[in-house]
């Protein structure tokens, strides 16, 4: 077996990391399909105003994107939080 | 055919080019060793290689084509850009780290992780060169497009030339060099996007485009019954008529014995001129009925009516970017649609009355509605499309390199961070940039992936130029990028691994580098021999045979104990062959070869939502079938 091109830490948070991923992942593509549902059912409805003088493609469309770069930051977040805290507990206890 | 030859242009394109192979050089002292090579050593900065994540997926077809696309069909080349963003949360919460804890140099190496099998290694080998190659083409010939227009240069120099600059960035310094070129082009490309976008919503909108904008004819039609028998001026000679589709009457008419085209309107009583090219028996183009060098094949594109809180006007001046796609969403424009008179070997380009709410709204390309006569086959396309775009970001080779350049796990998960910042940004900005070459009369009907860069060129050569030596740099970074994750996977995955063919580091690097040199060599011929190929169709390609043969492997190796490597080769194999097949057999490449569309036995024109569940299925049977060959893998990743 060979390891990563740089020498990597042991990293006790994988676990934890992996599990809030999917769940932010499965979250991300509930919103990503009721883009394409509507898409697909009622195009129409991609037409209607509904935050100022912006139609519902407009706002669903960049809303998307941003909601991508917002969870991005707060999964990092919450991760450095999480490898804070249990790579220190572990190497305490090794 | 519409630009000239700019200097400033060839003069920052050398520019750049000097620096960058200065880069190379300065790296290729550094790069001895195979983690040199094939990963940067693993020492890349996060912020640096998020940037350069950048570089690597804004390719000339996302800078390019996505902007063309927006400017010709509206919203719906918007979803590309949606759909190209949506995969990178597949890749920030899923993939990045588990690439990272697993991998070595490839993609590989991480999904061989637990099982050193031959069989993963040579299928996910092959994997990799098919995705690049496929992604490689279109980037070439892209470069042999632009090269055309913009140094005067014929289309095989242009791929000689960048074939050639990025084989030497690659053999010299690996991924190093790539990584920087890729974090300069990310950068640059995002910061003069916003100043054009900044341009554009200065400019507001305007119902004349500029002094030179073309004033297109509008003369009076005679008709009998349906039929047209002349044109209410004497000076405009009826020489022949044609009905398109049923339903379109297109006139040809001679005046000053120069041919033009005209389309009958919708209640007969008038015919609006169209722009043509046709194809003279000598093989020569002529442009509304003239040589190419009378400059008659305007720049298209234009508004007919604007109208700010229920009033019509004749401009807007600056608009915030909120209120000018609300403004636009109110106004109307003309858009130009595409037909063939074969009979005539001309094309022509009809104006089309397009209000402003349906530009902005998915439905203009992809007809999804039932009312805009959308079939089953044509909204399972669009489910289609979005599925490979969301999956197969990814699982794209050259994507997935990046995340051994970087030092830590951490470091992959915030890298990717930032190149979702960048890269969502940079996407919000191609639909001002999109539908702002829409309506300035800057179109080339010609070339749709000219929009972005003539945009710029409306407002001035100093942009364009930056613009067009950016986008020259597009593909250079991208074509290195392809060619690292290439030579990968020959040297490193197929010499190296699966023959075991005993070499110290120093001839690793060497394997590495003759590998990137044969496939730039490859690159550089397909690029000549491709010319003239819909490159939008070989990215889709690309994309759909990643999501369908990587994907289902990274994901069932992360969450299902019970895959094997032998579920993974199967599954890969799948993957590869079910795209392929169901896009050689789609509408769009029977049309390529000259057949009807509706003679193609699959009514698909992107495989995934065919192709990702088959070797999802093909995976589980077989890992079903293989359990006892799981006693003895390796146990690294659940038990981490």
């Amino acid at each position: 077996m060979h390891g990563p091109a740089a020498k990597l830490e042991k990293d006790y948070a994988a676990a934890k990391k992996s599990r809030l991923g999917v769940i932010l992942f499965v979250f991300y593509i509930l919103v990503y399909s009721g883009f394409v549902i509507i898409g697909l059912i009622d195009p129409e409805l991609m037409g209607l105003h509904i935050i100022g003088k912006q139609n519902l493609a407009i706002v669903y469309g960049f809303g998307l994107i941003i909601l991508a770069i917002i969870m991005g930051f707060i999964y990092n977040y919450i991760c450095t939080g999480i490898e804070n805290k249990m790579n220190k507990e572990m190497e305490g206890r090794s | 055919m519409i630009y000239d030859v700019s200097i400033w242009a060839i003069i920052i394109f050398i520019f750049f080019v000097a620096m960058v192979l200065g880069l190379s050089f300065y790296f290729a002292r550094k790069t001895k060793s195979a983690s040199g090579y094939y990963a940067a050593g693993g020492k890349i900065h996060w912020g640096v290689n998020g940037i350069a994540f950048a570089g690597d997926y804004l390719s000339a077809a996302s800078f390019l084509g996505i902007c063309g696309m927006i400017a010709f069909s509206g919203y719906d080349g918007f979803l590309y850009s949606i759909g190209y963003l949506a995969g990178w949360v597949v890749a920030l919460f899923i993939v990045a780290e588990p690439m990272k804890r697993l991998g070595k140099y490839t993609f590989t190496d991480a999904l061989d992780a637990r099982f050193n099998s031959k069989s993963i290694k040579l299928t996910a080998a092959i994997s990799t060169l098919i995705v690049s190659v496929f992604y490689l083409i279109p980037q070439m010939v892209g470069a042999g497009d632009l090269v055309v227009p913009l140094l005067g240069l014929p289309h095989w120099t242009g791929v000689l030339i960048v074939g050639s600059i990025v084989i030497f960035i690659v053999a010299t310094a690996g991924m190093t060099s790539t990584t920087y070129v890729q974090f300069i082009k990310g950068g640059l490309l995002i910061i003069f996007s916003t100043i054009l976008t900044a341009y554009i919503l200065k400019n507001g909108l305007n119902l004349n485009p500029g002094d030179d904008y073309h004033e297109f004819i509008k003369i009076g039609a005679v008709t009998e019954g349906d039929k047209l028998t002349a044109t209410s001026d004497s000076s405009y000679i009826l020489k022949n008529t044609y009905t398109v589709d049923g339903k379109l009457t297109f006139a040809k008419i001679e005046k000053d014995q120069i041919t033009r085209w005209f389309k009958l309107s919708a209640d007969s009583s008038s015919l609006d001129e169209m722009l043509s090219i046709s194809l003279q028996p000598d093989g020569t183009k002529l442009y509304n009925g003239e040589p190419k060098s009378a400059s008659k094949f305007y720049q298209v594109g234009h508004l007919t009516r604007i109208e700010v809180d229920g009033e019509e006007v004749e401009e807007t001046g600056p608009l915030g970017p909120f209120k000018y796609l609300s403004t636009l969403e109110n106004s109307d424009l003309i858009r130009f649609t595409k037909k063939d008179i074969k009979e005539e070997q001309t094309t022509v380009w009809f104006q089309t009355a397009t209000s402003g709410k349906d530009m902005i709204k998915p439905g203009l390309l992809y007809k999804i509605s039932t009312r805009a006569g959308a079939t089953f086959w044509t909204k399972l396309n669009f489910v289609s499309l979005m599925l490979a775009l969301f999956f197969g970001t990814s699982a794209l080779p050259h994507i997935l390199i990046r995340y051994y350049t970087v030092p830590s796990q951490k470091a992959a998960r915030k890298s990717t961070i930032v190149a979702i910042a960048a890269i969502g940004f940079f996407y919000m900005l191609t639909l001002f940039m999109g539908l702002g070459a829409s309506v300035n009369g800057v179109l080339d009907l010609e070339s749709s992936n000219m929009s972005g860069p003539l945009l710029a060129k409306f407002f001035g050569v100093g942009l364009f130029s930056i613009i067009s030596a950016i986008a020259f740099a597009t593909v250079l970074g991208t074509v290195s990028g392809l060619i690292v994750a290439s030579s990968g996977a020959i040297a490193h995955d197929f010499m190296d691994k699966y023959l075991n063919m005993k070499m110290n580091d120093k001839q690793k690097v060497k394997a590495g580098k003759l590998a990137a040199f044969g496939v730039g060599i490859f690159a550089i011929i397909l690029g000549i021999l491709f010319k003239g190929m819909n490159v939008s169709f070989l990215v889709g390609l690309a994309f759909a045979v990643a999501a369908s043969a990587n994907l289902p492997a990274i994901l069932f190796l992360l969450f299902w104990k019970k895959t094997t490597a032998k579920g993974i080769a199967w599954s890969i194999v799948t993957g590869i062959i079910s795209s392929i097949t169901i896009i050689a057999l789609s509408p769009s490449l029977f049309e390529q070869y000259g057949l009807s569309k509706a003679s193609a036995p699959i009514q698909l024109d992107n495989p995934g939502i065919i192709s990702i569940p088959l070797a999802v299925i093909v995976l589980v049977i077989v890992s079903l079938m293989t359990q006892k060959d799981n006693v003895n893998k390796v146990e690294n990743y659940h038990n981490d």
